[in-house]
């Protein structure tokens, strides 16, 4: 059955069932002062034993999970809650167990009722509050019976359970405390009926590297205890008893996805040095608060380029200034001290904007689009300088010019920038007033008026893909041309070896964020003709990683002649 | 008493990582300190409460404080809301 991937990897093991106990309210109404008293005491005591326990848990457990229990922790001593429930047993004479349920019922109720996705979650924190409350007042027995649920996994050890095959848990839904306390070493892969990307499984699973797939809906039920189930997180596909032919296909990718984990693993922390010990960068293409999540776990070193298109494409109007300053300070904390380059809006033609309106053209890669678009209307281009500018005293960021074909753009790019530095400066706004301005290279003519243009620029960057297709006069998306389209023609070479050189010249750094860039095969080349900074979607990072650490930069040098 | 505004800088808005951050702090002082949004106005000691709120990114919220730290504890505030990277 298919569900949400949250968490990528393969696992194969016996179903675990866990099936929520409901608890309901005993009705009781409490008959006299001493037996409120009673009550309240009890509750007290609960609420005392339930931090004891979330404190024990607390040990086994390092960086985000530690977050979550601190909400528990939280939630646990929440005088809002404690009033709530004080109240409900001294008026309404209720019994701490009916007192807690209620409130934590109503509580739970609320958050479900919100819009907002992230905060209809955290109804979980809370009736998992709640339940740790109302296991502790119930008595010896019964607590024994729900914990039971709550440490699945780390006291079962039945016979007949392969070792490496271990226990794969299906259950509606699971609470922060149930995900965080169960035992790693037996437990293999989550399977859920509801949840999304943001429930506590699925941040628990991939902190933990396990597989998990939520959002399986209702056929999840079949499932049975013992039940073999093979579990993609990858792909969010759950497999109930499939054949033995199946499950060994899937020995074998899991095997395959191990080793890839172990080899990233490996490498993740290392930086790129060359064996005749140069350092190159290896920086990220994103788009995203959560590509740059997904770089750092790769092990970027920046970001070689942020596309903002992102940012103002599927609306009705421009992003306010305000809006642009959140999205660009999300990032750059994100990124901590590492150097992000923000490209400036990339639009044309080709990705249109539903509030722009642009004229009809026959050809709309040799037209009116990204730099050209922001020194004809000025306002957009001023206010997303701003909001970069305004954003920049969060982190380490750099701006990049798009589509620069001549040495004017570059002056005109720069005069608005001083414009909105002085305007900033007037309001009293700080900035980083050292701020890099560099262009990207992928119009012909300025990769032949490098040396020109590295005199103006702060930076050099390449856009092997629309340089490749404007240098070759080949559409890469025209199928009949295909084999037209190659960036390893030598026309296209002898220009990235000439702009590298000429930077260089200049002594300014000169990266690639095309595709050549993460492209296995030019690595040795790339290296041998100086590039230094490489710049591509996070999850090839590792791969080229392990080329440039086995790869001499003096040899690359020799062996590349054009 | 002391009355600021602060616009929330995440965008995914106040989670509860940071209103968790936000009690504690708030906790250090003997000042009475209530976080309001619009009618709805909360101590800020209660987690539930301030979840409860549904304060988006780019909201701005006030925060009240009076009491013998006032100043310190407006300080302490100011900089969480603008510094605090959530």
């Amino acid at each position: 059955m298919q569900g949400i991937g949250v968490s990528p990897g393969i696992s194969i093991g016996k179903a675990y069932v866990l099936r929520q106990r409901k608890e309901v309210a005993s009705g009781v109404v409490l008959s006299d002062e001493t037996a409120i008293l009673r009550e309240i005491g009890r509750f007290r005591e609960a609420v005392k034993l339930s931090v004891e326990e979330v404190h024990e848990l607390f040990k086994k457990v390092v960086g985000e999970e530690r977050d979550i229990l601190e909400v528990q922790l939280e939630l646990l001593q929440d005088p809002q809650m404690e009033s709530d429930v004080l109240a409900r047993i001294s008026s309404d004479k209720m019994t701490a167990r009916d007192a807690v349920l209620m409130v934590i019922g109503l509580a739970v109720q609320v958050f479900e009722q919100m819009e907002d996705e992230y905060l209809k979650a955290r109804a979980a924190d809370v009736q998992d509050a709640g339940n740790r409350i109302v296991r502790n007042l119930s008595d010896r027995v019964n607590a024994l019976i729900s914990n039971a649920r709550s440490t699945a996994g780390s006291g079962i050890s039945r016979s007949g359970f392969e070792d490496d095959e271990g226990l794969i848990i299906i259950a509606e839904d699971l609470s922060p405390s149930e995900t965080i306390g169960m035992d790693r070493s037996k437990v293999h892969g989550f399977a859920t009926q509801s949840g999304g990307k943001t429930s506590h499984v699925a941040i628990v699973a991939r902190l933990r590297g396990l597989p998990a797939v939520v959002g399986c809906g209702g056929e999840l039920d079949g499932i049975l205890d013992g039940d073999l189930v093979v579990l993609d997180g990858s792909h969010g596909l759950v497999l109930v008893n499939p054949t033995a032919a199946i499950v060994e296909d899937y020995r074998k990718k899991r095997e395959i996805f191990r080793q890839e984990v172990r080899r990233l693993a490996a490498l993740k922390d290392q930086p790129a040095v060359t064996t005749d010990g140069v350092r190159i960068e290896l920086l990220a293409n994103i788009a995203t608060a959560e590509d740059m999540e997904q770089a750092l776990a790769f092990g970027a070193d920046g970001v070689g380029l942020l596309r903002t298109e992102l940012l103002f494409m599927e609306r009705d109007s421009f992003p306010t200034e305000d809006e642009q300053v959140r999205y660009y300070t999300t990032i750059l904390l994100r990124a901590g001290n590492r150097m992000v380059t923000i490209r400036t809006l990339d639009i044309g033609g080709d990705k249109p904007l539903p509030y722009l309106e642009l004229p009809e053209e026959d050809n709309p890669f040799l037209g009116y689009r990204a730099i050209r678009i922001c020194l004809d209307r000025k306002d957009i281009f001023l206010t997303q300088l701003r909001a970069i500018l305004r954003a920049s005293v969060f982190g380490k960021c750099r701006i990049m010019l798009p589509m620069i074909s001549g040495v004017q753009e570059v002056r005109q790019a720069r005069a608005i920038l001083e414009e909105a530095k002085g305007e900033l400066l007037r309001s009293g706004i700080p900035f980083d007033s050292a701020i890099k301005m560099g262009i990207m290279i992928e119009v012909p003519s300025a990769a032949v008026i490098a040396d020109l243009l590295a005199k103006e620029a702060d930076f050099f960057s390449i856009g092997t893909n629309d340089l490749c297709q404007y240098v070759l006069a080949a559409d890469r998306m025209n199928k009949q041309i295909k084999d037209l389209y190659d960036p390893y023609h030598p026309a296209v070479l002898r220009l990235i070896r000439y702009v590298i050189e000429q930077g260089h010249l200049q002594g300014i750094p000169v990266g690639m964020c095309g595709e050549l860039a993460g492209d296995p095969q030019a690595t040795s080349l790339l290296l041998g003709m100086g590039l230094r900074e490489f710049s591509m979607s996070a999850p090839a990072i590792p791969a080229i990683k392990n080329i440039l650490i086995r790869s001499s930069e003096t040899a690359a040098r020799k062996n590349f002649q054009l | 008493m002391i009355t600021r505004d602060f616009t929330i800088l995440a965008p995914e808005g106040m989670h509860a990582r940071p209103a968790t951050a936000l009690i504690k702090l708030a906790r250090q002082f003997q000042s009475d300190i209530l976080l309001k949004k619009g009618i709805k106005e909360v101590k800020m000691n209660s987690l539930l409460n301030i979840l409860s709120m549904g304060v988006k990114g780019g909201e701005v919220v006030t925060v009240l404080v009076e009491g013998i730290d006032e100043e310190v504890a407006a300080e302490a505030l100011n900089t969480f809301f603008k510094q605090t990277a959530w």
